[in-house]
């Protein structure tokens, strides 16, 4: 019984619904990236990760930072942990790269802003 | 041993120890919470009212009106922001003309002068009161007062006359021993020759620790709305409906900070530290008030608020010492119009009390001013940038809303009876009670708490004790200096 | 007295975009001023993506949105206060601030672009019922703890309101360790995006209870508990749909509001949005006074905030070289039935320099729906969209060809398409 999920897209914010069935058909999209998005979210699902991480730095006390990509939804937590264990300090750059290619998973986690001293 | 020991540090507390501060005595005020005037004293209309409304002859009627002559001069001497708008008692109906005319009378035997007025002039004075108000009766002596600023500058003034006060102490027993009373708190134990009892709604409750009461305190609430600041003439006196034999009803009225203030209605309860509101009263209040100001625009309220009255089954206060205990005094039941009497209660207890049972010998350097506060609203701009040479943190604000500066949070802090939580700060400074309601200053208020006491961030208080505003720092705590 | 020609009120992400907007038209004379510590506004400390997908062409975070017009100023050498507070406008464009170094300053500004942005809506203005404890907090104010200072305020939370600041601090405090036992919204559908619900509330197993809201708050001193209760069409509590949740925290996520309060006190007329009256050209009826960003109305995505702060500084950089004394004549823009506001509210004929953006909100989820601008019996511009919702603001583009007519309001409406 091929089986139709109602997904609702989150490439974008215009959050298209679609439909996906078993066979990995995907309609209701309103640009390439979601019939991609379609797919993934019933194979392996992923996200991004964004989050603070510790800041050694007289200006702040804590660096925003994301992931370069996104990562299976399943290590959401395993990623937050990487980042809970970071401690920067400053001077940062913007889009540094703090963890590289985190969990093996193929992704950094990168800085989101610069931070001088 | 003290000398006089105060149990309570509201309005009541605040100023019998300062009129006790004018003499050579050792005295000390014990309050329950993290700051003085923080229940009854700070949740209220914050009305000086004229006085012709308590029954003639009652201790109400005498302290009120002598306590509101005393006003001018408190608040000057204690720079506390206080303006004699006066009040309007309308109604819509011919038939209460006469009971106008009682209160009037009512008024002409307490000492006080009214007058009553009709629909035209009415109108004039206040445009916004529904076309139907027939008749006022205006009393010209009514004020509204910063009821925080009164408290802590009253306290801070007997702190600078050499009482100490300690707080976060709820009294759980108290005994007679040779030559006074133990007081046992929630922290320490107390000596004390004299033990003055204002402890609010639970002045019963502390006055049966020594001896059964022939009073009792029931709590009665009242809830409010308060609007943002969106006109300074909308209206310009207090307005009263008809009083009911529940009470003098809801008011509308500008208050000292020229923000809106609509309650409160009356309703016993039974639980002595509720303060919650409701949906339905607060409807109820709000149809109240649009029925005599029909205007009135609910779409600004910023705040909600309940107050608890202490009111005695008496029907009056209740100022005189236990049977059998000459040293042991009450100073109990004191409901509105307790806020305009509290001068005149502070002096009436040292005269016919205290005076009798110590030698009251005054103190040469007594001073009944504190140092003024940092006004901008008054100052001129060469006024603020001088200050802000001498103190640069003056030059920064941190409260958008209400314009308030790091450095009135600083001077706050420095003075003797300083704030301890970010809602003591608010209530001396201002700071948070704007249409924001700390939204962006309580971050940078918690920081100068934390540097000041020296404590983590974590540790800053909201209130009462263990309100933290924070609860934990993220990623294991670290990289905060 | 001092001047300056360009005076920008409010450094975040509509006062950078107009600086350097105005820049680039010409004007060197311009002065940010910023209340906070550091420039970015509430950007930094969105630190989630979903910024800048029309005005890069990326996702970003906010933190990066921000850094990018951050550099933009820099890179031009626009001068900039900090901590640094506007005390008083008067209507000659007289402005007073006041900061640390400098004391009250007062200035006399040719033009002035108000960006402060909004502030949230509290507890006391919708007379949440209960108890007055420590614990209730607004979502912006528990987000700027969380990602500027490193704080959690609470270990376990429930949320009031749907928005996407909500929605984005349910994921936010989940990843960091609280508990989130779920959304309470008093409309029967969210006001954030649909992303958001996907990715903040159904990948972490929070539930989203729709006609909700919290009906008490429990707890003397600190929260204990709360209880939400079912709501009608007339958003009055259903007796017996009660459920109580103990929580240390309570987050608001209610509305926000335009910080307008100068232009307020000058008494410069607002609209239903409670932010100014303006033409399309962002002038508010005070001639050099602009309004842009979320204290003009409330956005939804950044990247038309930073858009409408380049036409107030495009603007105002035109003001500059050709002061206005007057403005008269403007035609009225007005919503009808469906659309709950319109900016800009009205249209200034004889200064339309480039095509006309009309903004506006549905207030009610409609489906296929034609959104029509006309004057009179002239349609000057219809647009259809498959899916309108209250939470998405609609924009509605007239070329800078049409002809407008001088002496009719201009109409906007929607309708259903037959």
């Amino acid at each position: 019984m091929n089986k139709v999920h109602e997904l609702i897209c989150i490439v974008c914010p215009k959050g298209c619904h679609l439909q996906v069935d078993d066979d990995l058909n995907v309609t209701g999209h309103g640009c390439p990236r979601g019939i991609i998005y379609g797919k993934a979210e019933l194979l392996n699902p992923t996200r991004l990760v964004s989050s603070t991480a510790k800041l050694i730095s007289s200006d702040l006390s804590r660096l925003p930072v994301v992931t370069s990509g996104e990562v299976p939804k399943g290590k959401i937590f395993e990623v937050m942990n990487v980042i809970n264990g970071l401690t920067v300090s400053a001077p940062v750059a913007l889009r540094q790269v703090l963890v590289k290619d985190v969990l093996g998973l193929g992704v950094d986690i990168i800085a989101t802003r610069s931070v001088k001293r | 041993m003290h000398d006089i020991v105060i149990l309570g540090a509201g309005v009541i507390g605040a100023f019998i120890a300062r009129e006790l501060s004018r003499f050579q005595l050792d005295i000390l005020v014990l309050d329950q919470e993290n700051d003085v005037g923080n229940f009854t004293s700070m949740a209220n209309s914050a009305l000086i009212h004229s006085g012709y409304d308590p029954e003639p002859g009652t201790l109400k009627a005498l302290l009120n009106v002598r306590g509101n002559a005393m006003y001018d001069t408190v608040c000057d001497e204690l720079d506390v922001t206080f303006r004699r708008i006066g009040s309007l008692t309308v109604t819509t109906k011919e038939e209460e003309l006469s009971v106008l005319k009682q209160l009037q009378e009512r008024g002409r035997r307490n000492g006080v002068e009214t007058f009553i007025i009709s629909a035209e002039e009415i109108r004039q004075k206040e445009p916004q009161l529904a076309h139907d108000v027939k008749y006022a009766l205006y009393a010209p002596s009514a004020g509204i007062i910063d009821p925080f600023e009164l408290v802590v500058n009253c306290m801070e003034n007997a702190i600078d006359n050499g009482v100490k006060l300690s707080l976060n102490e709820k009294v759980t027993a108290i005994k007679p021993i040779d030559g006074g009373y133990q007081v046992t708190t929630s922290k320490d134990v107390h000596h004390g020759k004299i033990i003055i009892n204002a402890t609010g709604v639970n002045a019963d409750l502390v006055s049966e620790m020594v001896a059964p009461n022939k009073f009792s305190i029931k709590p009665r609430k009242g809830s409010y709305f308060v609007f943002d600041h969106f006109d300074n003439n909308f209206l310009k006196h207090i307005i009263f409906p008809v009083p009911d034999e529940r009470g003098k009803g809801i008011v509308v009225t500008s208050s000292y900070s020229y923000n809106y203030l609509v309650g409160p209605n009356s309703n016993y309860i039974d639980d002595r530290e509720d303060l919650g509101t409701d949906r339905d009263t607060m409807e109820f209040i709000k149809q109240s008030a649009l029925r005599l100001v029909p205007k009135l625009p609910f779409d600004k309220v910023i705040r909600t608020f309940s107050g608890l009255r202490a009111t005695p089954n008496t029907g009056d206060f209740i100022i005189e010492p236990l049977t059998d205990h000459p040293c042991f005094i009450n100073v109990a039941g004191i409901e509105s119009p307790g806020l305009a009497s509290a001068p005149a209660i502070g002096v009436y207890v040292v005269n016919q009390y205290v005076s009798k049972l110590i030698e009251l010998r005054p103190k040469v350097d007594f001073n009944p001013r504190i140092r003024p506060l940092y006004r901008f609203s008054h100052m001129s701009e060469k006024a603020i940038n001088d200050l802000i040479k001498k103190d640069k943190r003056f030059g920064h604000l941190v409260c958008r809303c209400e314009m308030v500066s790091e450095g009135h949070i600083i001077d706050a802090l420095s003075r003797s009876c300083p704030p301890h939580s970010i809602k003591a700060v608010k209530k001396r400074t201002r700071a948070g009670f704007g249409r924001c309601q700390g939204g962006f200053c309580q971050p940078l208020v918690l920081k100068i708490l934390a540097d000041h006491y020296g404590v983590n961030e974590q540790d800053v208080l909201y209130d009462a004790e263990s309100t933290f505003i924070l609860a934990e720092a993220t990623k294991g705590g670290g990289a905060h200096e | 007295m001092n001047k300056v020609d360009i005076l920008i009120i409010g450094g975040g992400s509509a006062g950078l975009a107009a600086a350097v907007s105005a820049y680039d038209a010409g004007l060197r004379d311009i002065l940010i001023l910023e209340k906070d510590r550091f420039l970015g506004g509430i950007l930094n400390q969105c630190i989630h993506p979903g910024f800048g997908l029309t005005e890069f062409r990326e996702q970003l975070t906010g933190p990066e949105y921000a850094e990018r017009f951050i550099n933009e100023v820099e890179r031009r050498h626009i001068r900039y206060e900090l901590d640094t507070m506007v005390m008083a406008m008067t209507p000659d464009k007289e402005v007073t601030y006041s900061n640390a170094q400098q004391g009250l300053v007062t200035v006399k500004a040719t033009t002035v672009i108000l960006a402060t942005g909004c502030y949230e809506r509290n507890a006391g203005s919708i007379a949440l019922p209960g108890d007055r404890p420590s614990g209730v907090i607004t979502a912006g104010l528990a987000q700027r703890y969380l990602n500027i200072d490193g704080y959690l305020v609470g270990k376990s939370v429930f949320i009031l309101g749907s928005g996407d600041i909500g929605l984005i601090m349910a994921r936010r405090m989940t990843l960091e360790g609280a508990k989130v036992l779920g959304v309470a919204e008093i409309m029967p559908y969210s006001n954030g995006l649909n992303r958001n619900i996907v990715q903040c509330l159904v990948d972490y197993d929070i539930p989203l209870y729709l006609s909700h809201t919290v009906t008490r708050i429990i707890g003397k001193r600190k929260l204990e508990k709360i209880i939400i209760s079912q709501v009608d069409e007339k958003f009055a509590p259903i007796p017996g749909t009660e459920r109580e949740f103990e929580v240390d925290t309570l987050l608001l996520s209610i509305g926000l509001i335009p910080s307008n309060e100068l232009l307020d006190k000058l008494g410069v007329p607002t609209d239903k949005t409670k932010g100014a009256i303006v033409d399309q050209n962002l002038q508010t009826n005070i001639p050099g006074v602009f309004s842009c960003g979320n204290v003009l109305h409330v956005h939804d995505l950044v990247d038309f905030v930073s858009a409408e702060g380049k036409i107030a500084g495009k603007m105002a950089a035109k003001f500059v070289t050709n002061p206005i004394k007057t403005l008269e004549n403007q035609i009225k823009v007005l919503p009808q039935e469906g659309i709950s506001y319109v900016v800009p509210q009205r249209v200034d004929p004889n200064r339309i320099y480039g095509p006309i953006e009309f903004k506006f909100r549905v207030n009610k989820p409609r489906n296929n729906v034609f959104f029509v601008i006309s004057q009179g019996e002239t349609i000057l511009k219809r647009a259809f969209h498959q899916v309108a919702i209250p939470s998405e603001m609609i924009n509605v583009v007239l070329p800078a060809t049409t002809v407008i007519d001088p002496n009719m309001p201009i109409i906007v409406t929607v309708k259903e398409r037959q």
